[in-house]
């Protein structure tokens, strides 16, 4: 069975080949059937490591699959799926290879299974995807992709450091289980925290996703922070430092999601929110942890996707996407102010929406660990969400104010992966058996019992309560044109400006030094020139040239005498 | 623009009808606290009221810290590129 040792990522790449060679239907054709082939694929495969071979010393094995990996390489594939069909309008080559290379390198990232290989996927990652960015063709997306990929290959080089230590502390590449207890394990969790957007090395996110193309934002909010987080389910569970890491990753952006303008930006603010869910139920690190973790990746994949297809087809319609320009959309876009609507609940995890079913795994699994801080930040977070994702998005664009704008719903391929995504969003939440049978652990968790349905009810009723209450009273912030510092200001302001003001004063030292060394040196030349002028004649200035030329003459003939001597 | 169709949420009253069902659907939540019997793994839940006083409050919370935050953070839209692009050239004092 030669058919099992094809790795996930090979189907997609030979699909970007073949895109870059064909045309019109034929590459739709060819773009849509590669996820759906390579998922039958993937679904045939028993797990075991099915491709592995010696490099130098080491054993390579570019493709172990098992259930924790192959959560994360099913959900890649329907986000593939999803994610071809809402760009299916688009006539751009560049974006289509782009995509179809940064999915395939997604799945070769998580079924890798030694360090190096996975190295190699996660730089295949950032070149890959830049140009989903780049894409937009704006001097802005350029220099937000150029930041990007410069954090993205940061993170490749400190894992590749990483993976030599590792190599030499341990003589193996396999990747496993590594902890925090040495040099390798400190410098692979930075490289996965940069790609997961822990706190302060989140910027990235929020800084390029908005600015990346309408069809590229979808691609990119699937990919690369689930990477990274299917990466620290594999090599840090139960590592305690990611509970504190994760629960601060889902207080902190809710502020920023609140005030920012941008809606899309405003969805890379809760995708870290989201993150920090998974880097919480990784730290914990109990089955019932773990399998919350993996599944609000996969939930959120899918909630996450939704969401920006429909700001995405509000940007492509309008071409605006400033909650301060838009509103009332709800008139002409019913269809996709319905999907969005859908989207905010999974995210906002309502239940009987997919949110639901894995978050409050997490949640529950907090405070069975005892982590009452934690669970009280998490279910502060959950409530969050809700105000920033499921209702501040559907209600500054599609409600709220009147704009004026009178654009019409998306073209129906947009529409259709809006609504697959849609439909997979209640199906999981209204029968969750399906997903949790592919999970890695057997917990026998039900989410819906009453006291659990009732709280999370609660909870966000009254959040919409709170939302409804200061929206009368006038104390909810208006939208504003306005950018928000954040940890970035760090980079792209203070240090810029030191650096430039630190060169600025070597430069002028520089120069005073060197006019004063000239100014010096003119003078002792003037000086000794006067000596000598007043000493000898022969050096004198005013002595003419033509004199030294003589005795230059004179000596090489003096050689030339001398070489006949001998 | 006079003869634009009215839609759903241009009278006032559908927009009333729509708090009502919120503030009724909220009550009755409130309500059912009483009669549900839960089964609890922390202390606090046994409060009356917990969750939904927890997300009210949280979210009051959120929105005055947030514009409080927008007191010191923010800046107009193209802070970064006013800086960023227009005085490339002139860092340095070159000879």
């Amino acid at each position: 069975m030669w058919m099992i040792e094809i790795p996930a990522f090979v189907p997609f790449f030979i699909g970007a080949l073949i895109t870059t060679l064909t045309r019109g239907s034929l590459r739709s054709t060819i773009m849509v059937s590669v996820p759906i082939i390579s998922a039958f694929h993937l679904w045939m495969i028993p797990e075991g490591i099915h491709l592995q071979f010696a490099f130098f010393d080491y054993q390579l094995t570019p493709y172990r699959v098992d259930k924790l990996s192959l959560m994360f390489g099913y959900v890649f594939h329907i986000a593939a799926l999803i994610g071809v069909i809402y760009s299916l309008h688009l006539r751009d080559t560049m974006q289509q290879v782009s995509a179809m290379l940064y999915a395939g390198s997604g799945l070769g990232a998580v079924f890798a299974g030694d360090l190096l290989t996975l190295f190699i996927f996660w730089e295949l990652l950032a070149f890959t995807s830049v140009f989903l960015i780049w894409a937009r063709r704006t001097q802005r997306s350029y220099v937000a992709g150029m930041r990007y990929l410069i954090i993205q290959v940061l993170s490749g080089v400190i894992l590749l450091a990483g993976t030599l230590f590792y190599a030499a502390e341990n003589n193996t590449l396999a990747f496993g289980y590594i902890g925090l207890d040495s040099v390798a394990g400190w410098l692979i969790f930075i490289a996965f925290g940069i790609k997961c957007a822990f706190p302060i090395v989140h910027n990235w996110l929020t800084d390029a996703y908005p600015e990346a193309t309408v069809t590229g934002t979808v691609f990119l909010s699937a990919f690369t922070t689930k990477v990274a987080v299917y990466a620290l389910a594999r090599a840090y569970p139960g590592t305690e430092l990611l509970v504190y890491i994760g629960a601060a990753m889902t207080c902190f952006p809710i502020f920023f999601a609140v005030i920012e303008n941008d809606l899309r930006r405003v969805l890379a603010y809760s995708l870290i929110n989201q993150v920090g869910f998974m880097v919480v139920g990784i730290g914990i690190g109990t089955a019932l942890a773990i399998n919350g973790a993996v599944s609000h990746a996969f939930n959120d994949v899918i909630f996450k996707g939704l969401l920006f297809m429909s700001m995405g087809s509000v940007l492509h319609m309008t071409g605006k996407i400033k909650g301060s320009e838009l509103g009332g959309l709800y008139k002409t876009m019913p269809k996709t102010t319905i999907l969005c609507i859908i989207g905010a609940a999974s995210i906002s995890a309502f239940p009987l929406f997919s949110g639901f079913v894995s978050k409050s795994m997490v949640m529950s699994a907090a405070l069975e660990e005892g982590f009452d801080w934690i669970w009280l930040m998490l279910l502060f977070a959950s409530a969050g969400v809700f105000h920033h994702a499921g209702i501040k998005i559907p209600y500054f664009a599609f409600f709220a104010h009147d704009s004026g704008i009178r654009a019409n719903d998306p073209p129906k391929n947009m529409l259709l992966a809006m609504a697959i995504a849609a439909s997979l969003c209640i199906a999981i939440g209204i029968y969750p058996q399906a997903l949790y049978e592919l999970l890695p652990y057997d917990t026998g968790y039900n989410p819906y019992d009453a006291t659990h349905v009732l709280a999370q009810t609660q909870l966000l009723f009254f959040s919409a309560l709170a939302f409804v209450w200061l929206n009368l009273k006038g104390m909810y912030p208006p939208e504003l044109r306005s950018t928000n510092l954040d940890f970035e200001w760090f980079y792209r302001r203070a240090f810029p400006s030191v650096l430039k003001n630190i060169f600025t004063s070597i430069w002028q030292v520089d120069r005073t030094l060197r006019q004063e060394f000239k100014l010096r040196l003119a003078m002792y030349l003037t000086y000794i020139a006067e000596k000598n002028n007043r000493i000898s004649g022969l050096l004198s200035r005013n002595y003419p040239s033509g004199n030294m030329a003589l005795w230059v003459a004179v000596v090489l003939a003096s050689y030339l005498f001398l070489s006949f001597i001998q | 623009m006079k003869n634009e169709k009215k839609y759903l949420f241009d009278n006032p009253e559908n927009i009333k009808r729509v708090l009502y069902i919120l503030y009724g659907c909220c009550a009755a939540l409130l309500a059912l606290d009483f009669v549900m019997h839960r089964h609890i793994t922390h202390s606090w839940e046994n409060l009356w009221g917990f969750y939904p006083l927890y997300g009210f409050v949280g979210c009051v919370i959120l929105v005055f810290v947030a514009t409080w935050l927008r007191t010191f953070l923010m800046r107009d839209e193209d802070y970064y590129e006013i800086k960023g692009t227009k005085k490339t050239g002139d860092h340095y004092v070159d000879d």
